[in-house]
């Protein structure tokens, strides 16, 4: 072998084995991914990047915005239903309060009339006793000249001369007895 | 065949090399395997460890591509 | 080809016209005319990293233009990767590492995009080249080391000075810490490109092994197989190199802890 097929061989096994280690290759490689670095970065930092991360940043302000609208309007509903059971509890005490008062009322007029009648009544019974005593009275007088005629009469009639002193004194004594 | 004991040399060195790449394997088995006996006993904390896990396996891993590496430059540029 | 009969290989030819080129898809090739490849060529590099730089605009320049509150696909796709490393960086890097962010999510959407378009059959993956990749990763490594120098000074250097480590033991330490600093660069750059080439050469190996009539039902299934590992590896991929950029970043600006 010559210096110069040797040197052949190597060039040419080095050219059929890694294309990895052909150096000659290395400038244009480094140039083009330098070019495509400088691209990309370009490409990521003035234009993507900036927009991804404002698209971001934009949905999670509208999202933590939501979100604390959503909180407001769940306090005004607290605060809504709060109000509502407070009027409610404030109508149903009126409620009773009415009731209460109309109950008072009623109860009020209830014993004045009660109290109204029992006066008319106790009036009207003793009107009635009253009446019912003179009537008493009248027939005891009435019972009283009766049985005093009677016995006048019977004693006249039994041939005996009637005292009328005696007959009435008797008779009063029978009437006591 | 006509023997040629350089080529020879190199298919042997090459052999011998990919065996890195074997040994690398084990490395990398190993790891793996610890970190998932790990993370079942504690679950929870597996997650943040993610990144140390692929960090341990690409270190156990570049050593076996280095030996393949040898084996490469062995068998097509030595 | 032919004539290359020293070439180990690039054709490891057998019988049963078993042809396995499992490298050539990462060849570099001008996409007009067949002349050399000058660094201003217009190759399949060009062409598949201008696809995934459109794929990036179109979903997120072009999607997000709505600006819905309730967002399209398209749209919520690109809020989705917006979130996912805007959280990454908050989290490991810390809250001063977000300035960052369009950096950061430059060289996710890249590899991510880059990758992706690399599955498609006949494509060109950019990210499976060590000069791509390289350049990320280091790249990453000068930016973060210089950030952090500019940040906190020689104060920076203290990252390699364990001061809770046993006074023999911190020279040791501190050597050691400033290999692995410097081995960085190079294991994050070549996990990517290994990863993605690795995958890729894997696939067209089996579709190698498609050529016996009797073992390539085998071979298909496999290659769903792999592929459906390798769409995982995709993202996986461009997540890690996204996440150890972050932590590089969370040193540069808080070093010490």
């Amino acid at each position: 072998m010559t210096t110069t097929t040797t040197t052949e061989v190597a060039g040419e096994a080095a050219k059929a084995g890694m294309p990895q280690l052909d150096f000659s290759t290395f400038p244009n490689q480094i140039f083009w991914l330098l070019v495509t670095l400088t691209v990309i970065y370009l490409v990521l930092s003035r234009v993507a990047l900036p927009r991804i991360g404002g698209t971001i940043a934009n949905r999670k302000g509208t999202i933590t915005a939501d979100l604390s609208a959503a909180e407001e309007l769940k306090q005004k509903a607290v605060a809504a239903e709060a109000a509502y059971n407070e009027a409610l509890a404030n109508a149903r005490s009126e409620a009773a309060k009415i009731i209460a008062a109309a109950k008072a009322d009623i109860q009020a007029d209830l014993a004045k009339a009660g109290a109204k009648a029992d006066a008319e009544i106790a009036a009207k019974a003793a009107e009635s006793s009253k009446r019912i005593d003179e009537i008493k009275q009248g027939a005891v007088a009435a019972v009283e000249t009766v049985a005093k005629d009677t016995a006048a009469e019977l004693v006249g009639a039994l041939g005996g001369k009637a005292d009328a002193a005696a007959i009435s004194a008797a008779v009063a004594a029978r009437l006591k007895g | 065949m006509e023997g040629n004991i350089a080529a020879m040399g190199q298919f042997i060195g090459a052999g011998l090399a990919a065996i890195g790449s074997g040994a690398a394997a084990i490395g990398v088995g190993h790891v793996a395997g610890n970190f998932l006996a790990g993370a079942l006993r504690n679950p929870s904390a597996a997650g943040s460890q993610t990144a140390t896990l692929f960090i341990g396996l690409a270190f156990a891993e570049a050593l076996g591509i280095f030996s393949f590496l040898v084996a490469l430059l062995l068998m097509f540029a030595v | 080809m032919t004539k290359r009969t020293t070439d180990v290989a690039g054709e490891a030819h057998s019988e049963g016209g078993l042809v396995f080129h499992p490298l050539d898809q990462f060849k570099v090739t001008p996409l007009f005319g067949d002349g050399p490849v000058e660094w201003y060529t217009i190759t399949n590099v060009t062409l598949w990293m201008a696809l995934a730089a459109l794929v990036i605009t179109l979903v997120f320049a072009v999607g997000s233009r709505g600006r819905a509150l309730v967002p399209s696909r398209l749209q919520s796709v690109g809020e989705m990767a917006y979130g996912f490393i805007h959280n990454m960086i908050e989290e490991v890097a810390g809250h001063d590492g977000v300035k960052y962010f369009p950096i950061i999510m430059t060289l996710f959407l890249f590899i991510l995009s880059a990758n992706f378009l690399g599955l498609i059959p006949m494509s060109f993956t950019p990210t499976s080249h060590i000069a791509v990749s390289a350049v990320l990763g280091f790249g990453v490594f000068f930016f973060v080391t210089l950030l952090g120098l500019y940040k906190h000074g020689l104060h920076f250097l203290g990252m390699f000075w364990m001061s809770d480590a046993p006074l023999v033991l911190r020279p040791i330490i501190a050597i050691i810490e400033v290999i692995s600093y410097f081995v960085r660069p190079v294991s994050h750059s070549i996990r990517l490109a290994g990863n993605i080439m690795a995958g890729h050469a894997v696939i067209k190996v089996f579709a190698g092994f498609a050529a016996i009539a009797a073992i390539s039902p085998v071979s298909v299934l496999a290659i769903t197989a792999i592929y459906g590992l390798e769409v995982l590896v995709a993202f996986i991929q461009a997540y890690v190199f996204t996440i150890l950029t972050c932590v590089y970043l969370k040193d540069a600006l808080h070093p010490g802890h």
